[in-house]
This record gives C-alpha cells, structure tokens and sequence, in this order.
C-alpha cells in the first residue's frame, strides 16, 4: 500500500486490495503549449536572432521573431555624413556579402547625378559583385548544411570563400570592408595578375572543390529529409510576403534583377536564372548552388570581355584624383581637397535604386535636398520580409526544423536590423 | 541613358491608366529621373493599393520608408515602393501625414506590410490604423522617442553599460567626454544661390558645371540638360556633289598654277567649264560657327 494520491483502492471484486494507478495517460491529458526562447546567442540563428517559440510538443504553433538586438542606426548615421563617408556603412550591413550593398548605393547616386560610368569599372563591379555573391553563398551553403548536422562541406567551402576574400584584399587592400565601388567607378585599378588568378581560380579549383562538397550533401538522404518538403512556399505566397533573390526563384518563379533590369555590365551578360519546383528549403539551398555556377560563368565572360581604359569617372567634380596626379597639379590638389571635405553635391530628387545582391533585392531609397549630405537613406534589407514570413513558413513544423528554415532564409542581421 | 543603375522600361500608358484607377484620390503624378511615383489621399491609401494590386498587377511591396519635413504641416512621408514582376516596373506610392494622424494599414492587401509599418513607427512614430501588432521592432525593449525624426539627436539620450556593483545593465543619461562634431564643410561662396558681383559673366558662358558641384538644379533637370546635350546632331551628310562643297575655288586654282619652287610647272590650269562655273560663284561669307551647348568635358 502507498500513499500516493493517485492510487485508489476499489471496492469491487476485480481489484480487491489491489493498487490501481489512475493517473491521466497521453490520451486524457490536456496539453498546453509552451513557449521557448531561441536566441539571441544561439549558433544555428546567424547572428543575433530572437525567435519566441509557441509550441505544442514539437510542433511549432507560432513564431514571433524578435529583430533589432544589432540595430546601430546606419540610416541615422548616414544623414549626417557626406556620400562618400557613408559608403563604407553599406560594407558594415551584411558583411558577408559587402561589395553587393555598395553596389546599390554608388548606383544610386550615380542614377542622382546622372553620372557616366567607364566600361571597364563597370566590368569591374560586375566581375566583384559575382565574386561576393560566390563568397555569400559559400558562407550560406556551408552553414546551412552545417545547421542540419554536415560538417565537412562547411570546412571545405570555407577554403573557397578565404580565396575570395582574398581576392577582394589583392583588389582593395581589405578582406571584407573593402569599400571598393565608389561613386562614378570603382576604387582603383586591379593588377593583372589578379585577373589571371581569378579566371584560373573560377576555371579549376571553384568547380573542383565546390563540385567535390556538393557531391556530399546533394543527394545525401539525411540532407534531402532535413529539407525537402519543409517550409514550402508557394508562387502566391512569395509574391505577396515580398520575397525576394533565391527565395522567390525557389518557389518558382524566375525573377533576377540581373536579368528583367540590368545594371553596369549585366545586360551584356549571358547566364541562366536557377529556379525551384517545389519552393522548398531544399530548392533554395540547390538554387544557390547552381546560383554559384553561373557567377563564376559571368565572371569569365567579364575577364574575356573587359576592356581597358579609366575605372572611374574623369569628372574631377565627382571623382577624386590619384594621389600621383595630385603631386603635380595644382587642380587636382584643390579638387582632392575638396572632394574629401566638403565631398559633391547630389542634385534635388529621389530614387529607388536596388541590386540582386547575393540574398535579394537589395534596395537604397536616397532623397536628396541638393547638398552634399543624404537627406534620407532608407536602406531595404532583404532578410526583413524573409524572416517576417519564419511564423507562415513554419507553422506545423518540428521544433528542429527551425535551424534548416532560417538557414535557406540566408539571414545576416547586421542587414536586418541596420 | 548614361548612368548605370537598373534599366527600367518606361510605362507611357501608365498616367492614364492611374488617373482612371484611382480618380480623386489621385493627388499628383510625377515621372522623374526615370522613376514613376505617385501621391495619393492619406485615407484612401488601402483601398488603392488593393487596385494597384489586382488592375495595374503591382504584385509586391517591396518597402514601406519614412521621411520627415518639419517645416511640413503634415511632416511626415510615408513612401510605398511597390514592383511588378509581370510588367517589370517599380511604382512609388506616397501618403503624407502628422504624428497624430493614423495612415490606415495595408496588412490586408501585403502581410509583409505588418514589419515595414512597424519599422515606420518605431523610427517616426506614424501610427498605423488597423495594424494588428503595431509594437517597436527595432530599437531596444522599452526604447522611448522616434529616432528617425530629424529633431531627435545624434547621440541619442540614454546609454547602456554593465555595472559591476549592481551587476546588471544599467541605463544613464548620454554622457560624452566631447561633443558630437558636425562639421559644416559647405563653402559660402559655393553654396550661395545669388551671383557674387564680379561673378556676373560666370553663368553666362553656356559651360556646363560639373557633376558634383553645387547646383540649383534638381535630379531631374539635369537629367534633362545631359538628355539635350547628348542628342545625335542634326543628319547634315558630307558630300562634295558640287564644287563648292569641295572646299576649293577660285583662289586654290590660282595658286595651283604657280610654278612650285622646284621648278616643276603645275598641270595647266586650264579653265575647264566647272571651274569657270565655280569662279563665277559669289563667295560666300562664312556662317559663324554654332557654339557648343551644354557639353561637359
């Protein structure tokens, strides 16, 4: 005999003196849901991501992510610096794929100004922006498969992406910051032993050794049943939640900024836009492989077609002088001078300029008052209308999928929160 | 099209299509530095996006931005960027309003909307009429004031440390050990938009200013001057059908027939009937030369 409450002791036949347990069993046991914290330091969360979980079981009820916990205030800080001291701003949002925020902006002032850009800076651009997307999405790839339990596709992936930070120190003399695209043309020329290198890297050892890491996960059952058929949005709902680059061609639907409205050398450009059947995490994750296939295509056509010339606009009231240059005339000590304190004006007006950066339409909405200052710079993240889509995209999953869905989200918060 | 930015393919249908969509709350209509955008009535805001949407196929919403004017009775701009991916154009739709006044949601028509509304609120304190979960989303919890206002400071007014003693974060009063610097590098006589006397002749020599200098100019005039000064010149074809388009006449004739110094004898200059036709055509006075218009170096 215990004394347990649960035990009751009948009176009948059956269980005469016998204990019998009444406590409720899985059937009869009113369930609540709970609710858990993922993040904000949680390695799987790329960075400083709070989700607030509802789930019943482990089966996700709702999804309340908690943005902001990186916000630094980047369009503030922009208003009161000149065009050019804001720029390195764009390189500090999402620091993995830096050159493809600079891109947007030194558009958009160029749009402003109406300003002509030489031939060879705009191979130039084109040839590093495909580098970045290269280097993103090898971040991206590695850790998304990383988050679903592959661990050496990462390693191996991540060799690919430290050649392509260091192609952009040999360009610009920094591995990520590099503040390279500049207003009117890029920063400064590029030896020519680094195009070699670059078009060897993307000939030989890019299809090698990526080709190699994803002949490890692709077809790998593991992999497949920790993507496949989770998270699937479909064309309507990817139109209507605002998705965007990789996420919007998993579902379906073929939309490249790169293609439908071309920007520098892309209209000259010959390369095919990857999409998804199903738009699941998987057909994200494949599409960004393939998305790595056709940079590096681009990226040949840009060395075999780039031709030589200045690699920034000869407008001295927009473009500084060399220092060399400087050393011997007089106009272009003033005009250094002055690009560098005072900066250059940007005619009245507004624009929407935005750019297929590696993780989508990466816009920059510049209204300017005629001064050398941005008067407003609104800064569109991709990950912003991604991550609000986390409680649609995961409604009825497990608790562990999380980590696969934010991982094809290809979420950096330095660019979500600004 | 001399600037790189994305292309976007003109919509010459598009003012008239509008005007018959949405009618009266159409406030104005403007086509600038290759970008469409409209303002419409604050309150009917829902309604035409929902047309927008489902007539002129403006599938998505691509943001929501805030801007502030001050000095604007209705201070603050709420600016919807909107993409078609079927007709591949961008739209902007804009509503003014006060900090009081609510703009009414569009959550209904774009769910993404509910985050881009609540950044809007957050940075400028515009309320949104019907949004369901108008909370903060950027700042820190229990932040207090709009940050993208233009009257809230730099450096904000409260900072955060770790305090050992309490062992927590505690908030302060922004204590700096300088003042935030901002450099005003706007030269006056750079900036002034009147002539400074002895400058008079400075506007009038029909040069052009370069790019980035200070001008009255807004985006779209000089996108307009740089569409005039790179037109294709007038077709005027070379041809030299007649002899006085040759360049010769009657003064290279004569010297023609000069014995050059060498002694060689000039083919005869025998008066053919063409050039004894050209002799007799009057000279005409040169036309002054066409100065050049608008065009940069």
């Amino acid at each position: 005999m215990t004394d347990s409450p649960n035990v009751h002791h009948y009176g009948g036949d059956l269980f005469a003196g016998y204990p019998v347990d009444t406590a409720d069993t899985a059937g009869d046991q009113a369930v609540t849901n709970y609710t858990i914290n993922f993040g904000p330091q949680h390695p799987a969360a790329h960075g400083v991501l709070r989700l607030v979980l509802e789930l019943d079981g482990e089966i996700i009820e709702r999804v309340d992510p908690h943005v902001g916990l990186l916000h630094r205030g980047t369009e503030k800080l922009i208003e009161y610096k000149t065009y050019l001291q804001a720029l390195p701003y764009f390189d500090r949002l999402d620091y993995c794929s830096p050159l493809g925020m600079e891109h947007s902006y030194v558009l958009a002032i160029e749009k402003l100004l109406d300003l002509e850009v030489p031939a060879r800076a705009q191979y130039l651009r084109t040839l590093f922006a495909e580098l970045t997307r290269i280097c993103n999405h090898m971040l991206n790839i590695g850790s998304h498969v990383m988050d679903v339990g592959a661990m050496t596709p990462n390693l191996w992936v991540f060799e690919l992406r430290e050649d392509c930070l260091n192609f952009f120190e040999r360009a610009s003399g920094a591995r990520m910051h590099s503040a390279y695209f500049r207003p009117g043309g890029v920063h400064q020329d590029v030896p020519e032993r680094l195009l070699y290198d670059i078009g060897e890297w993307c000939e030989k050892r890019l299809p090698k050794l990526f080709g190699d890491a994803m002949s490890l996960v692709i077809d790998n059952r593991i992999f497949k049943q920790r993507n496949v058929d989770i998270a699937t949005v479909s064309k309507e709902d990817a139109l209507a939640w605002g998705f965007s680059g990789p996420m919007i061609r998993g579902s379906g639907i073929a939309w490249d900024l790169r293609k439908s409205q071309p920007y520098d050398a892309y209209a000259k450009m010959e390369f095919d836009i990857p999409v998804g059947t199903r738009g699941d995490c998987y057909d994200r994750f494949m599409v960004r492989v393939q998305e790595v296939y056709q940079s590096a295509r681009i990226i040949l056509q840009c060395l075999r077609d780039m031709p030589t010339g200045p690699i920034a606009s000869l407008d001295r009231k927009v473009v500084p002088p060399k220092r060399g240059e400087m050393k011997q005339s007089m106009e272009s000590l003033i005009h250094h001078f002055k690009l560098y304190t005072e900066g250059f004006h940007v005619p009245a007006g507004e624009v929407y300029v935005a750019t297929e950066s590696p993780k989508g339409e990466f816009g920059v909405y510049l209204v300017s008052d005629g001064s050398n200052k941005p008067y407003r710079c609104k800064i569109r993240p991709t990950a912003f209308s991604h991550l609000q889509a986390m409680d649609m995209m995961s409604k009825g999953h497990m608790l562990a999928d999380t980590t696969a869905i934010i991982g094809a989200i290809d979420v950096v918060f330095g660019e979500c929160d600004r | 099209m001399a600037h790189p930015a994305p292309l976007v393919a003109p919509q010459p249908a598009l003012a008239a299509a509008l005007r018959q969509l949405v009618g009266a709350d159409l406030i104005a209509h403007v086509h600038t530095v290759d970008e469409d955008s409209i303002t419409v009535a604050r309150e009917a805001v829902a309604g035409v996006m929902v047309a927008l949407r489902d007539k002129l196929e403006y599938q998505q919403l691509m943001e929501i931005a805030g801007v502030d004017y001050p000095d604007r009775p209705d201070r603050f701009e709420v600016v919807y960027h909107l993409l078609s991916v079927t007709k591949n154009h961008r739209l902007r739709v804009r509503v003014s309003t006060d900090e009081a006044t609510p703009v009414p949601t569009v959550v209904p028509v774009w769910p993404n909307a509910g985050w881009l509304e609540r950044e809007v609120f957050d940075m400028y304190g515009v309320l949104f009429a019907g949004n369901p979960d108008l909370r903060r989303i950027l700042t820190d919890y229990g932040f207090q004031g709009h940050p993208q206002r233009k009257d809230f400071p730099l450096t904000g007014y409260t900072e955060l440390r770790y305090s050992e003693e309490d062992k927590r974060v505690v908030y302060e009063p922004v204590k700096l050990a300088q003042d935030f610097r901002n450099f005003d590098f706007l030269s006056p006589w750079e900036g002034a938009d009147y002539v400074l006397p002895g400058d008079e002749k400075a506007g009038g020599t029909g040069e052009a200013a370069g790019k980035g200098a200070p001008t009255p100019m807004t985006a779209a005039a000089v996108k307009a001057a740089d569409g005039k000064a790179k037109a294709p010149p007038p077709p005027t074809p070379k041809t030299t059908d007649v002899p006085q388009q040759t360049g010769a006449g009657a003064k290279t004739n004569v010297k023609a027939a000069k014995t050059s110094r060498d002694g060689a004898s000039a083919k005869a200059a025998a008066k053919t009937p063409a050039t004894a036709k050209a002799e007799k055509a009057p000279a005409k006075p040169r036309a002054p030369r066409k100065p050049k218009t608008g065009g940069d170096a």
